[in-house]
């Protein structure tokens, strides 16, 4: 047997066993919000130019506040939960703050994602921001 | 701990235990290096000398055709790398070097592609149909006066679909081609007789038949000109030189005699159990697509396509629910590129995207697989009912 130092033991364990995230995890095998919003005040949808994938997102706005984001996602663990995450994290908030948030949100709000699965949570970002400049382009018609 | 059902034996098979028995005996108690000429090198010697026995047995080859190398990966390029240097190409003969098909493993595609780019080899890709299979005519057309090499796989890993390498090596015979065939999927699943079989390499890895990883062999028939792609101690008659690598090499050659003595059985058993995946998918899951040739396969392969899914989502899926699978498109790095072998039979990306690949084994039971019948259903129902596909639609 070779023996291996206690410490490097447990993380070695964790990252073997644990690819995604409880967070993520949760978020891919219940997703919330699938599916398109009734009568969209925006849709917006985005692809991940690293393998084709794609989501899009509808918004309801009410007095310039997303009351309601809902998903549909083509594509892998980390874009199906990032997409879920990220509406809910849109809901509630003002347009502008909903358009503010990036990657970085969605992926601290999963807990992390695995290495090289930006792209993935970018594409719900992407997809989120072209819904609200589809509404901000729709209440100017 | 949670039960897991291990349904990726395509992939890798777990070592036979009583191959690891033999490996850690070797470690143990024999320190020799097989070139000394003391006893402890002899001892060395004498066990590669039996691995090499048993290997070449199991082909009906000579054991000095057998070379063993570090692998699957390994037997590729020093087939391919060793035939297309040891025949210079007259600069002025037309035609490719080198034919290969446009399914075979990386090991082999990417080596023609790394030859093409920096050897000035030049190569020919013959395509499959839709079920995979090479047409032995195409091959025959592809031939030209400076082919050298032709490189065609005889089961192909992700598909499972057999080549019908007999025919292709007699075209190579005819024309005077040297015919290599990565068997690495078949020996020691298949019966596979050199005797019979009009192949001059083959390549061989011990990791597919309950062996080590990291130790496979190429089968040269006698005659075969090939030129080494190491240079140093001489080692295997010089065609693949460095220290053996002992107690893998007794751990291939144990697990080469112990599948070719459970060869037929282990093959009826699995096509069994195969079939029975094959007919519940097809019964229980919308809109599933078979993948691969629907009798000459593999016994132990089952693959399909569904249409609105994504291969890494399958298999997280499953993986949480304790199923062991693949899938040719899964990838963790955030660039799901479909695989070439789903391209290469005609199917759309989209459609490519949702592949997943069952490969059955010796510990896999009608349990097991009755078990993965019943999760795989709901899991390709959610990932479609959140695909923003409208094949999901359509598929229900
Ligand atoms: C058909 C085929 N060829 C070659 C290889 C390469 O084997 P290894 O990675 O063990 O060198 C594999 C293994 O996946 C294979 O399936
Ligand atoms: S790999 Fe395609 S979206 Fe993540």
């Amino acid at each position: 047997m070779i023996e291996r130092s206690e410490a490097a033991r447990p993380e070695a364990r964790r990252e073997q066993q644990d690819l995604y995230s409880a967070a993520a995890v949760d978020h891919f095998t219940s997703p919330r919000n699938v599916g398109g919003v009734e009568e969209p005040d925006g849709k917006g949808s985005d692809t991940n130019p690293a393998c084709g994938d794609r989501t899009t997102i509808t918004v309801r706005l009410r007095d310039g506040r997303v009351t309601e984001a809902r998903f549909r996602t083509f594509g892998c663990v980390a874009a199906i939960a990032s997409a879920s995450v990220l509406t809910e994290l849109a809901a509630g908030r003002t347009a502008a703050e909903a358009r503010a948030l990036g990657p970085g949100d969605v992926i601290s709000a999963l807990g992390g994602l695995p290495e090289r699965k930006e792209g993935c949570a970018l594409m719900a970002v992407g997809a989120l921001r072209a819904a609200l400049v589809d509404a901000q382009v729709r209440a100017r018609a | 701990m949670e039960r897991r059902v291990y349904l990726d034996h395509a992939a890798t098979t777990p070592v036979d235990p009583e191959v690891a028995e033999a490996m850690a005996r070797v470690l143990r108690e024999v320190p020799g290096n097989p070139s000394s000429i003391y006893a402890e090198g002899r001892r060395a010697r004498a066990l590669v000398d039996t691995a090499r026995e048993e290997v070449a047995a199991a082909m009906g080859a000579d054991p000095s055709e057998i070379v063993f190398t570090s692998g699957g990966t390994e037997a590729d390029n020093l087939a391919i790398r060793g035939v297309l240097k040891a025949h210079r190409p007259d600069p002025d003969a037309s035609g490719p070097h080198l034919v290969i098909s446009s399914i075979e493993h990386h090991a082999v595609l990417d080596t023609a592609e790394d030859l093409e780019r920096h050897a000035h080899v030049r190569v020919a890709v013959v395509g499959v149909d839709g079920t995979g299979r090479v047409d032995p005519r195409d091959v025959a057309d592809a031939i030209g006066e400076a082919t050298r090499l032709i490189s065609i796989m005889h089961g192909n890993n992700e598909i499972g679909t057999i080549q019908p390498i007999d025919e292709i090596g007699r075209v190579a015979r005819e024309r005077g081609v040297t015919f290599h065939t990565d068997a690495v999927q078949t020996v020691g699943i298949l019966p596979f007789d050199v005797r019979t079989l009009p192949v001059d390499l083959v390549s061989v890895n011990a990791h597919k038949f309950y062996g080590p990883k990291g130790v496979g062999a190429l089968y040269v028939r006698k005659g075969t000109r090939i030129a080494t792609m190491q240079t140093g101690g001489g080692q295997e008659k010089g065609r693949r030189t460095g220290t053996e690598n002992v107690a893998g090499i007794v751990g291939l050659g144990s697990a080469m005699r112990i599948a070719t003595e459970r060869r037929d059985g282990e093959a009826e058993k699995q096509r069994r159990l195969r079939d029975r995946i094959l007919e519940g998918v097809r019964a229980r899951v919308p809109a599933a697509v078979l993948t691969g040739h629907p009798t000459e396969r593999l016994p132990n392969n089952a693959s399909f396509c569904f249409p609105g899914t994504q291969g890494e989502a399958l298999i997280v899926a499953l993986d949480l629910e304790g199923f062991s699978v693949s899938s040719g498109s899964a990838c963790t790095s955030g660039k799901t590129e479909p695989s070439h072998v789903l391209l290469a039979i005609g199917l759309e990306r989209e459609v490519a995207q949702g592949s997943l690949r069952v490969t059955v084994g010796r510990d896999t039971t009608e349990s097991d697989v009755d078990a993965f019948l019943a999760a795989l259903p709901p899991i390709v129902e959610r990932i479609r009912s959140v695909s923003a596909e409208p094949l999901s639609a359509s598929a229900r």
